[in-house]
């Protein structure tokens, strides 16, 4: 454990990416991750304003490196628990973007069978377990999903993500408290976007975020989440002190959406020079593709055929979630109880 | 193909919008994520994006435009290879097909029940063995603590937490020995954080263990309703059916004696209201030992009220090691003619007792103890009614919106025949709980009120 924090002292340096971090072969394959999470949240957000998707619909675009990076790190036995940014969890967990988009449209293919919506999707088969709607849960929840990998004895971590809103509730202190005590086998990932809804982290948040685990003995730092590469390496170093029987890690992952909090956002309380800022200079696709270009093993050949095999998931995952029906009206009474 | 860009919808209630500006022009060439125009909608100012990469043929909705409907073409997007000549052939096909609802008439389904798939019958709860062996004296708390015992040594996944559960041996002693028998890793201390524990146990209960969760009372659990409500009792639904979540939530409920309003107050209704939970107030020692096994067996969030003036009573129940009680079944606890009372919790031996003096009176009062009040056994309650005619319901809560008005209601929609009387509803005074001995005294319901509302209903006052 040579790597790892050996007190409860918070690190404060900032993880930079050492090059051997991923193979050429791996860094492709985090390409088109993200590059699935980025077209199919823009076809949402298409599929949104034709009216197919309501309600809420909370898109991930501009983060997309954190969630890859931290899969990365991860083993089959591991879970996953998300707030309602969640789309780009679900589809980097491996669930299907056939099951997640007609979850969209609220329809009966969707993993929900169209009864949870954007922000309430699970497979217990991924290790995903949600997609919550209340601010914070996903604190508690998680915790509670990383005590039962240490009941059961599975070696099996949490990664519980929540925002920089969020981690202005109270729950998640309560969590930190017992996870700390219990030495509980999680992850705390906070997804800093800047923004709780519309209100920026200056004006919502005293002090530094990862740094409010120090009072629990939780180690914790603060990782550029706009580069694939470095998010891996944080990732890696907290999996193996978490997995190792520690106790709980928080990362902090720097990282900017590129839309609104919601689709109905029209972004007044952000400069548009700070969007674009972001776009040109710290894009997460971009990075890992100018990452890849210079290991000089792929082309733009690889890249343009990444993109067409992206777009044919993307487009038929539209195609399904308008040709798959509503629910049976049945379906208004099932699954209320668990029956027998 | 050339493809349609459609005026979209950016906000739930958006209906048309205006074409305020145009940022890409006839020619220019655009990807996924440009910016191409601002609309105004009913709400502000929106930029629309780009979603496929290709070269803007034609603007067919001039900027300025009001009122353009959602879903109206306003640009054709050339992709590699294509000439504005292309264009007639631009398919319908990124049109919107309309989701089949948005054509059915909004219908409100208590109003027109035909319109709506009717709610399935409830499944009748399992048959009650009668248990006829011998019986043993134990207090309603040695019944918990027994019921949680043989749980654990039955199932490994069974684990208890909250706090003083563990070494202090519970705050009214109920977990006793737990700890000595099992071991810290499934009788778990917590801190004093209500929200964050229950969400732990819930975010336990996902992964596949059943824990039994202790609050020290439900007062407390207010700090953790949202993880009981929005956690527990709504995730298999959302999920499809895909993800339960098998808790059991307990504690003492209701008036303790001379604790306060902060410390007494009856949440029956409360929980009873939420569909995705089940719920049950135990009254006597068997009550609590079969109920809280089945609760613990249970796939579902249960919310198990007890009463801590009841943890020291003694009654008689089955030696028999299997005994369980079947959730969703009240039991008749005294057969009578006249009149009907429901109750539930330490009201029960109250009504029993009024029942035993309306008996010398010449009232044969028939007592239900509830048992479980969500699935409520409206069964028991209405052949119960159809014979008595008259139906008193008694709560320690408050009325408003109480279990009383739900029995009310369930006589209006199945009994109302079947009335001689209307019902009478015997409850908690509509005020926080005083602490002065002779305001508590007048704030809870007691015998005499029981047997008031008996002779009134059956006109003997």
């Amino acid at each position: 454990m040579a790597s790892t924090p050996t007190s409860g002292k918070a690190k404060l340096e900032t993880v930079t990416s050492p090059s051997n971090i991923a193979s050429p072969e791996q860094m492709l394959q985090y390409f088109k991750d993200m590059l699935l999470i980025r077209r199919f949240e823009e076809k949402a957000g298409q599929l949104y304003g034709m009216g197919l998707i309501g309600g809420f619909c909370h898109l991930y675009i501009g983060q997309e490196a954190v969630v890859i990076g931290m899969q990365s790190a991860l083993l089959v036995q591991d879970t996953v628990i998300t707030a309602y940014r969640d789309h780009g969890h679900m589809l980097a967990c491996g669930m299907s973007a056939n099951g997640v988009m007609a979850e969209l449209t609220g329809r009966k293919g969707g993993y929900s069978r169209g009864k949870g919506g954007s922000m309430h999707m699970f497979s217990r088969e991924k290790g995903f377990y949600g997609g919550h709607g209340i601010v914070g849960a996903t604190g508690p929840l998680g915790a509670g999903l990383a005590f039962a990998h240490k009941y059961k004895g599975d070696n099996g971590i949490c990664t519980a993500y929540y925002g920089d809103g969020a981690a202005n509730q109270g729950q998640i202190y309560e969590a930190y408290n017992m996870a700390s005590l219990w030495k509980l086998p999680v992850i705390f990932v906070i997804e800093n976007n800047k923004y709780g809804m519309g209100t920026s982290q200056t004006r919502h948040a005293a002090g530094v975020l990862y740094k409010r685990g120090e009072g629990y003995d939780i180690p914790g730092e603060k990782v550029d989440g706009m580069d694939v590469l470095t998010v891996r390496a944080a990732a890696l170093k907290a999996v193996e002190y978490v997995r190792g029987g520690n106790g709980p890690y928080i990362l902090e992952f720097d990282t900017y959406r590129y839309r609104g909090h919601s689709m109905s956002d029209p972004g007044k309380y952000r400069s548009k020079e700070e969007v674009e800022h972001m776009k040109e200079n710290r894009d997460p696709i971009d990075l890992i593709r100018k990452a890849i270009l210079d290991t000089e093993k792929f082309s733009e050949d690889d890249f343009k055929k990444i993109e067409k095999d992206v777009k044919a998931v993307v487009n038929e995952s539209a195609e399904f979630a308008q040709q798959s029906p509503e629910p049976d009206p049945s379906e208004l009474w099932t699954d209320i109880l668990v029956e027998g | 193909m050339p493809v349609q860009i459609l005026m979209p919808a950016l906000s739930p209630t958006m209906t048309e919008g205006k074409l305020a500006k145009w940022v890409k022009k006839e020619g220019d060439k655009v990807k996924a994520g440009d910016v191409i125009a601002e609309i105004e909608t009913d709400k502000a100012t929106m930029e629309v994006e780009a979603v496929d990469e290709g070269v803007i043929g034609k603007i067919l909705v001039a900027e300025g435009t009001d009122n353009v409907a959602v879903n109206t073409p306003i640009a054709v997007l050339l992709e590699d290879g294509e000439s504005v000549g292309d264009i007639a052939a631009a398919p319908a096909a990124a049109s919107a097909p309309k989701a089949a609802h948005e054509d059915a008439p909004f219908v409100n389904p208590s109003c027109l029940p035909s319109a709506t798939p009717a709610q399935p019958a409830a499944a009748a709860p399992a048959a009650e063995k009668e248990w006829t062996g011998p019986t043993v004296t134990v207090t309603v708390r040695e019944a918990l603590r027994d019921a949680m015992a043989e749980e654990m040594r039955a199932d490994e996944n069974v684990f208890v937490m909250g706090e003083e559960v563990a070494e202090y041996q519970g705050a009214y002693k109920v977990t006793q020995g737990l700890l000595q028998e099992f071991g810290d890793k499934r009788v778990i201390d917590t801190p004093i954080t209500e929200y964050g524990f229950a969400g732990i146990a819930v975010g336990a209960a996902f992964a596949g263990l059943r824990p039994v969760t202790e609050f020290m009372t439900w007062n407390f659990a207010m700090q953790a309703i949202d993880h009981i409500i929005n956690s527990a009792a709504k995730t298999l639904y959302m999920a499809g059916g895909q993800l339960g979540c098998p808790i059991v939530f307990r504690g003492p409920n209701g008036v303790a004696s001379r604790v306060g309003a902060q410390h007494s107050q009856c949440f029956a209704s409360w929980y009873a209201h939420c569909p995705g939970l089940k719920v049950i107030a135990p009254w006597s020692a068997a009550d609590a030992k079969g109920l809280l096994k089945a609760a613990i067996r249970d796939p579902n969030p249960v919310v198990f009220l007890e009463n801590e003036l009841m943890y020291g009573q003694s009654f008689d129940i089955p030696a028999d090691p299997d005994f369980i009680l079947p959730i969703g079944k009240a039991k008749i606890e005294r057969a009578g003619t006249d009149v009907t009372i429901t109750a539930f919790s330490r009201m029960v031996g109250v009504a029993l007792q009024a029942a035993d003096k309306l008996a010398e009176q010449g009232i044969s009062a028939e007592v239900i103890n509830l048992r479980t009040l969500r699935p409520l056994d409206t069964a028991t309650i209405v052949e119960s009614v159809k014979k008595t005619n008259r139906l008193i319901s008694v709560e320690e809560g408050w009325p408003y919106a109480g279990m009383g008005s739900e029995m009310a209601a369930v006589m209006m929609e199945q009994c109302f025949d079947h009335l001689d009387a209307p019902v009478v509803r015997v409850h908690g005074a509509d005020v926080p709980m005083p602490y002065a001995a002779n305001l508590e005294k007048l704030a809870l319901p007691w015998e005499q009120d029981i047997i008031a509302a008996a002779k009134k209903v059956t006109y003997a006052a």
